[in-house]
């Protein structure tokens, strides 16, 4: 038995904002209210001071690469999901490219057996949608569904074909999983380093325009008013996808997304011959940047999601060219949505907390609150503690990271998962 | 800082008399200076240069040409060098082949300019002849070096400084010895 | 004025007065090479290494000679030949010729940012002879220079270059020279190779896609190559690009009747120039060469004198001191 005392709880869901007290039993939320009568609370319960803390529901990341199986010294299962924990994450769900693919429920069962026994946070896999995410053929999704993916994707790739599109959404309708895309016309992008732009005509780097993702969510949505399946876009990162996607939500189709940090702080003018700065989709524009953060407030965003992607030190250190896209970011996520959203005054808090709970829920089907019988996850943050992250500490086994020795203004402070306290800053 | 004791060698007068004397001994010692050039040393090799051909033009009425030689390139000592110094150019309009040439410098000491500056010679031709004439020569010889023509001889010690002032380029004519503490 | 900087990465962050220091220093080099004697021991003993990841034949023997001219020995790193076909990485490469000890590193490599990336982690100086799309630094100062002894001045001229600009590191080079000098710069080619954002990179730049109009008035026409090497994209049909863009007589005669006429070579006699402006002259094709190997000279006497300062800069960016 926990108590969690003294927070102010934030719960988006259910429109509650105030100072209140958590009691976890198990793995579920016992009782939620203002003083919680003493009786209920067992003698030997472990007590947590919240005074001057949020106390939130358990963040969930909808986009990360775990890199096990086949990628360990990048990242494992283990490592990931303790960089998660630092992060205050209490859900992640991982990419399925990893070798080999998790195109099927052997693989998933490993992700999962791997997690049951080494993770930190709960992890949700995503399998993919085409066998080897190669987009000639299904694969085995239900199967997949059964064995515990949340959705599908050929992630690090859009879904090749609007015919194969078509076909993953009809039967993931069926199966009721939601289908993540990650949106790229190909032959815009071929060669591309980083966004088309001045910057990338300054530093002699190709570039690819942002009409290389809108394109492909125009697609997108046109697929998912066909077949009336769940489209969820991944790390948007243009303002003409958000008009597309806002458009698609007005006609009231099924279609989600998300923002990462990265995009929502850095631009394309960030960039320098440091592959640190190197990611897909790369950085956009400062308009791109503002209309990212308006949406992010207003509503049209549904979840930030970080996209770590972590790459061992060696492959990372070439020539910008040459280095695999991708950065981590499960440690510096809050700090930066802080930042960006509440501090600079753009929304309130319970918008924050909202994209990094209820709303990644609602994409996966799920809910997430802060009420009787909801499984025990809490994120507790503070608002105010300030402090400097270094890539050097990070709990994860990389440290390809912009954002090495940037100082923020608020941090995840503690991470229970299932009832227990599997993380929490020492002062 | 100990202060280093700073006494003046020649004064305005005497630099111009000593210059004048030695355009003189020039005409001497050449023949009326027929068919020489003088090769001033960058930096102040060259106003000594310009004022010796003044006085070789009002004696004889002859143009010794002039040139002006910039020796940075074939210095021997640039690897000791903090940063490689500026490089000058090279400017002598005239062929240097067959011909009776003066090297023109302010101070002999230790021979290596002299040994530097002769190269850049070799290099644009084959000389007949090269003379060397100094302002001051003071001492302390590391090459098998000597000049023909010198304006005064002063003994010094070898961290001694010897500051020649011209007015073409310091606004006055003065040669100063400062002692080493 | 001096040079302060340990490497030459690229010309966008030289100050006017440094790109001046240079060529002026350069001058002194060029007086050498007229010599009958063109052999210097002023670098006696110090050692550069060539390391050419991309194929050059000009710009190599342009900085072998300029090396050999100075008395120092060149070492030669060719792509062909190198580790990095067998998977090394250029971390690797670039340390095992360091612990050659080098006093100067001359790269060319097909990734832009390159040399920065060696010049962060070598304590050797690094001179940057073409990355990628990004830049050519020895090309843009020989052609200032050569512009400045043809025309007796650098500053207020009206600059045109024409050709592959999107993919031109020579364009980026000169264009970031000569806008310090209050140049008027106008970039002429296909529209799929001019792109927009040239006009942002240096003050007074702008684009024309016909060549009339961007020849009219200039004192400068600078013709660049056709680079299939490095194009993602289709190419253009050749006969489209001479139809339009060749340098004709007819063409440059719409310059200044004093125009110098520039190609970084080397040339394709018939496709981007014909070889009656290639050899007439106002070409001043052969100037660019002697005075490539007078620059490289005053880079490699200036870069290899200087302290052994300590390795690497602040990440990112082009390292300076």
């Amino acid at each position: 038995m926990l108590l969690i005392q003294n927070g102010r709880v934030v719960d988006p869901a259910r429109s509650f904002d105030g100072v209140a007290d958590v009691l976890l039993e198990g793995e579920r939320i016992a009782r939620v209210a203002p003083k919680i009568d003493p009786s209920l609370v067992a003698s030997g319960a472990d007590r947590f001071d919240a005074s001057g803390l949020i106390v939130a529901p358990g963040f969930i990341d909808l986009h990360c690469h775990l890199r096990e199986p086949g990628n360990e010294p990048a990242e494992t299962i283990e490592t990931g999901t303790r960089a998660a924990a630092r992060g205050g994450f209490t859900a992640v769900c991982c990419m399925p490219n990893t070798h080999p693919v998790n195109d099927n429920a052997s693989v998933t069962r490993f992700i999962l057996d791997r997690a049951a026994a080494t993770a930190a946070v709960r992890v949700w896999p995503i399998g993919a949608a085409s066998r080897g995410s190669a987009g000639e053929s299904l694969a085995e999704i239900a199967a997949m569904k059964d064995a515990g993916i949340v959705a599908v994707t050929d992630d690090g790739k859009p879904i090749a074909t609007a015919k194969l599109l078509r076909h993953v959404m009809e039967y993931a309708r069926s199966l009721d999983l939601p289908v993540i895309e990650h949106s790229e016309d190909a032959s815009l992008f071929a060669g591309a380093v980083m966004r088309e732009g001045p910057a990338s005509v300054r530093l002699g780097l190709h570039g690819m325009p942002a009409a290389t993702e809108a394109i492909c969510v125009a697609r997108d949505v046109q697929i998912c008013m066909l077949t009336r399946a769940r489209l969820h876009v991944a790390h948007m990162s243009a303002r003409e996808s958000l008009e597309l996607v806002r458009e698609a939500k007005r006609r009231g189709l099924p279609v989600t997304c998300e923002v990462t940090p990265h995009h929502f702080t850095l631009t394309d003018e960030d960039v320098v011959y440091d592959s640190r700065y190197k990611m897909n989709p790369p950085l956009a524009s400062r308009e791109d940047r503002e209309a990212l953060l308006a949406g992010l407030a207003d509503g049209s965003v549904d979840a930030i999601a970080t996209d770590h992607a972590p790459h061992t030190q060696a492959s990372k250190e070439v020539e910008f060219d040459r280095a695999p896209f991708g950065v981590t970011g499960f440690e510096t996520a809050l700090g930066l949505a802080l930042e960006a959203l509440v501090h600079s005054g753009r929304a309130p808090l319970a918008r924050l907390v909202e994209l990094f709970t209820a709303g990644p829920a609602r994409v996966l089907g799920k809910k997430r609150l802060i009420a009787e019988g909801e499984p025990a996850d809490l994120t507790l943050f503070s608002t105010e503690h300030r402090w400097t992250f270094r890539a050097a500490e990070s709990a994860s086994k990389s440290r390809n990271t912009p954002f090495d020795g940037r100082s923020f203004r608020g941090a995840p402070m503690a991470t229970i998962v299932a009832g227990r306290l599997v993380w929490r800053r020492e002062k | 800082m100990p202060t280093r004791e700073k006494t003046q060698v020649l004064s305005a007068a005497q630099t111009g008399r000593t210059i004048e004397r030695l355009g003189h001994e020039i005409v001497e010692k050449t023949g009326e200076a027929h068919g020489i050039a003088l090769i001033g040393i960058r930096r102040r090799g060259v106003p000594l240069a310009q004022r010796l051909a003044a006085t070789i033009r009002a004696a004889t009425g002859a143009e010794a040409p002039i040139g002006i030689l910039d020796i940075t390139l074939y210095r021997d000592d640039l690897s000791l060098v903090a940063a490689h110094p500026v490089v000058q150019s090279t400017d002598i309009p005239f062929s240097v082949d067959d011909r009776d040439l003066i090297l023109v410098d302010d101070v002999l000491f230790t021979g290596r300019t002299i040994r530097a500056a002769m190269n850049g010679l070799f290099d644009l031709g084959r000389p007949r002849r090269i003379q060397l004439c100094v302002l001051v020569d003071r001492g302390h010889r590391e090459l098998p070096i000597e000049a023909t023509y010198v304006g005064r001889r002063v003994e010094t010690h070898p961290d001694d400084l010897v500051e020649v002032l011209l007015k073409e380029i310091d606004g006055e004519d003065r040669v100063m010895l400062e002692r080493a503490p | 004025m001096s040079f302060s900087f340990r490497h030459l990465l690229g010309t966008e962050a030289l100050s006017r007065g440094e790109i001046t220091f240079l060529l002026d220093q350069s001058r002194a080099f060029q007086a050498i090479q007229k010599q009958p004697l063109k052999k210097l021991a002023t670098l006696r003993g110090k050692s550069a290494v060539l390391a050419f990841f991309e194929t050059s034949t000009r710009t190599r023997i342009s900085f072998t000679t300029a090396a050999a001219r100075l008395g120092a020995d060149t070492m030669n790193l060719q792509a062909e030949s190198s580790s990095t076909q067998k998977g090394e990485s250029l971390v690797d490469t670039v340390r095992t010729l360091e612990a050659m000890k080098p006093d100067v590193i001359v790269i060319r490599h097909a990734a832009s940012g390159a040399p920065h990336f060696v010049a962060e982690r070598l304590g050797i100086p690094v001179i940057n002879a073409g990355d990628g799309l990004h830049e050519h630094p020895t090309q843009g100062l020989l052609d200032a220079l050569t512009i400045s002894d043809r025309l007796g001045r650098l500053d207020g001229l009206d600059v045109t270059i024409v050709g592959d600009i999107r993919h031109s590191r020579v364009a980026r080079s000169n264009i970031h020279v000569l806008s310090k000098f209050g140049c008027r710069i106008t970039l002429c080619g296909p529209a799929m190779w001019l792109p927009q954002e040239m006009a942002c990179i240096a003050p007074n730049v702008r684009l024309e896609s016909r060549l009339e109009e961007a020849l009219r008035g200039a004192s400068v026409v600078m013709v660049l190559r056709v680079q299939t090497e490095r194009l993602q994209e289709p190419a253009l049909p050749p006969d489209e690009y001479i139809r339009l863009y060749q340098m004709t007589p007819a063409r440059l005669a719409l310059a200044r009747p004093d125009a110098v006429l520039m190609h970084p070579g080397p040339m394709i006699r018939g496709l981007e120039i014909d070889p009656a402006v290639a050899d007439s002259p106002q070409s001043s094709v052969l100037e660019q060469v002697t005075n490539g190997v007078a620059v490289r000279m005053a880079l490699l006497y200036l870069l290899t004198g200087g302290a052994p300062a300590a390795a690497g800069a602040a990440p990112g960016g082009t390292p300076a001191g």
